[in-house]
């Protein structure tokens, strides 16, 4: 299994590198928020589905069922150290102090430690696997354990992975653990047994307010891709060039 | 809930703000080992090819002991690292299906490359000429040992023997990129994480090798005297006087490297400065600070500094030596300590900081790590036991003992 993986990656590398050399010369005379979208552009068939997602940051009210939701669905240890998604307060006083919380990753809701009349902005983040697609944790995997499916969901294969936790260390964003059980490296999966199956993922369902998008990024005419030419949608850490395919709406530069 | 009882800990010593899944520090005191074992190799390995290749007459006393150290420590420096994975009965994919684009994949091929083409290829054709000899006097098991060792070879005439040391040599030429890239690599294992920037730097990889250099000729140096200590045998001056002098040039390099590296982080002053300087001033003042640049390096250094120019009686320097040699691997180990831990006490969101705390027992835990210390010296006394540096004869001896 994963020998094939690892041959189809060989194989698709040239590919891949053609065609984001070419995205950047491209990207040069776009606007900026094209730009956003073609660094991320993968150069796999048009005509399939490439998922990725979209946090709202306006609509979310942190009141973290998403993450519990997520805990429930995927078998992720109830423990606080072990998250697939999690929520994070950001408050900013009045000096422009930054400040961040996620206690139990937002599960039980978030209190507001600041007198009102201190705060100067504060506001809540989502956050999850980006589904890079020049992922970090896929390049570093010894064994080829993490992997990208075709439609660019990043997975781990279990019986594969040997635990050496060289992933956790390179996802810039905090987003995997070591199950404890399982001994193996877990994260977001993008719920991909039910994404494949027509349903929407379980941090979505859940979601009150609509603040979780997912949706086909090889679809012109989608919801995902509608939302992103309205709003101004910004991915985390771009400096790092990862490839991420999670948008966020209404990102402060404080969120890292 | 036992099993999280640490983490708990952990959770309460959280200052600032971490990613709730970086609580649990994944690279623990075996994986600071595993780069400190690899480096006393390459380091062992390079203070044998001076005498071999650089021609450093001073050293042939201690070119065989560099050998044999650097195997002893060679076949352990993986155990560290297969011990903490989670799976390591799944250890050999990493052989059978790497994932060439991991800087971690190479590291079995780059391993049995040194320890079966390098090391133990020149051990070998450096002794076969003894181990034939010794097969003739030894007996009982030992003289079965020598009989497999030399694999049947036994022509000890002065052609062959010369072809042996012909071969050697290539070998020591080989050898010495062989160690570069051993270690070279392993600071890029950590060098090439772009998501961390205490790791990240094209540096890396070079103050890996030096620092490995370093560690590695001060504990030659130590074994050395240790060993002569033991066989009651003043050690020869002259070579501790040489091993002193490549000592303190390459920890300058290793200091500047080093120097240079952090000036240019703080000169740079990225998004990630806040956070590193408050990692050095604070979680790292001891192990960095007080214990790697201070008593690792520049007392170190001034006392082997000293001693180019002025050199006390010799029973002061060996001891001096003694002292130096041991700061000097303390020193080395807490730089392992500082890369691999201190990369992982401030969080990638650069808002906070989280705890480590050495478990004792545990796969990763204190009692696992003092074994991966002691097996290396015990494999180094067997090493000593069956292949012994000081009963090899020199060409000279031998022609007599033909004749
Ligand atoms: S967010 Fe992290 S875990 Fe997810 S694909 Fe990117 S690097 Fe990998
Ligand atoms: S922990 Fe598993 S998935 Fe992660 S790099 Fe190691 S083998 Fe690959």
């Amino acid at each position: 299994m994963g020998t094939k993986r690892v041959k189809n990656s060989r194989r698709d590398f040239l590919k891949k590198t053609a065609i984001v050399g070419g995205g950047a010369i491209a990207a040069s005379i776009l606007n900026p928020f094209d730009a956003v979208l073609i660094a991320s552009e993968d150069p796999g068939d048009k005509s399939k589905v490439w998922w990725a997602y979209v946090i709202d940051i306006d609509k979310c009210i942190g009141c973290g069922r998403c993450a519990n939701a997520c805990k429930n669905e995927n078998d992720v240890p109830k423990e606080p150290f072990f998250f697939r998604t999690w929520v994070e307060q950001y408050t900013i006083n009045n000096n422009h102090e930054v400040h961040v919380e996620s206690p139990n990753g937002g599960i039980d809701g978030f209190d507001q430690s600041l007198d009102k009349s201190d705060v100067f902005k504060s506001f809540f983040v989502p956050k999850m696997c980006n589904h890079c697609h020049k992922s970090p944790c896929v390049q570093v995997c010894p064994v080829g354990a993490t992997y990208d499916t075709p439609d660019g969901v990043v997975l781990v294969d279990d019986d594969y992975c040997i635990g050496c936790r060289y992933c956790v260390q390179a996802c810039p964003y905090g987003c995997r653990y070591i199950h404890p059980e399982k001994k193996v490296a877990d994260k977001c999966t993008l719920c991909y047994h039910r994404i494949s199956k027509g349903k929407t993922t379980a941090c979505i369902e859940v979601c009150p307010t609509g603040a979780r998008m997912i949706g086909d990024l090889n679809d012109d005419k989608g919801p995902l891709v509608k939302f992103l030419k309205k709003h101004n949608c910004l991915v985390l850490k771009p400096h790092l060039n990862t490839g991420s395919k999670l948008f966020y709406n209404s990102l402060n530069a404080e969120v890292r | 809930m036992e099993e999280f009882n640490h983490l708990y800990e952990m959770l309460s010593q959280v200052q600032g703000y971490v990613y709730p899944n970086e609580v649990d520090l994944q690279w623990g005191l075996l994986i600071v080992q595993y780069p400190y074992l690899t480096g006393l190799v390459a380091g062992a390995f390079i203070t044998a090819s001076l005498e071999r290749v650089f021609n450093v007459k001073a050293l042939k006393v201690t070119y065989e002991l560099s050998l044999l150290t650097a195997l002893a420590f060679l076949l352990v420096a993986t155990m560290p690292l297969i011990s903490h994975l989670g799976h390591p009965e799944r250890f050999y994919e990493i052989m059978i299906t790497p994932h060439l684009t991991s800087a971690m994949a190479i590291f079995g091929f780059v391993y049995l490359w040194y320890l079966m083409v390098v090391l133990l290829l020149e051990i070998w054709f450096d002794y076969r000429r003894d181990m034939v000899l010794w097969a003739r006097e030894a007996k009982g098991l030992k003289k079965w040992l020598y009989k497999i060792l030399t694999l049947g070879v036994n022509d000890i005439s002065p052609k062959t023997v010369m072809w042996d040391n012909k071969i050697g040599y290539f070998i020591t030429v080989v050898g010495i990129p062989s160690a570069f890239l051993l270690h070279g690599y392993v600071g890029f294992i950590f060098g090439s994480v772009k998501a961390n920037p205490w790791w990240s730097s094209v540096l890396m990889p070079v103050i890996f090798l030096f620092s490995a250099m370093v560690s590695g000729i001060a504990l030659i140096m130590l074994v050395y005297m240790v060993v002569s200590y033991v066989r009651k045998k003043k050690p020869d001056m002259l070579a501790l006087d040489t091993i002193a002098k490549f000592l303190f040039y390459v920890i300058i390099l290793d200091f500047t490297l080093e120097g240079l590296d952090q000036i240019h982080r703080i000169y740079e002053a990225e998004e990630s400065f806040e956070i590193i300087s408050m990692l050095v001033s604070g979680k790292l003042y001891i192990t960095l600070i007080v214990v790697q640049v201070f008593l690792g390096t520049i007392i170190p250094l001034v006392i082997l500094g000293i001693f180019q120019f002025y050199k006390p009686k010799d029973s002061i320097r060996r001891v001096l030596y003694l002292i130096v040699s041991l700061l000097i691997l303390v020193g080395i180990f807490f730089m392992r300590w500082n890369v691999v831990i201190g990369g992982q006490l401030f969080s990638k969101s650069f808002y906070g900081f989280t705890g480590y705390k050495t478990l004792i027992v545990g796969s990763e835990g204190l009692l696992m790590a003092t074994v991966w210390v002691i097996v290396p010296f015990s494999i180094l006394a067997f090493l000593l036991w069956l292949l012994p540096p000081w009963k090899k004869l020199s060409s000279k001896e031998l022609t007599e003992a033909e004749s």
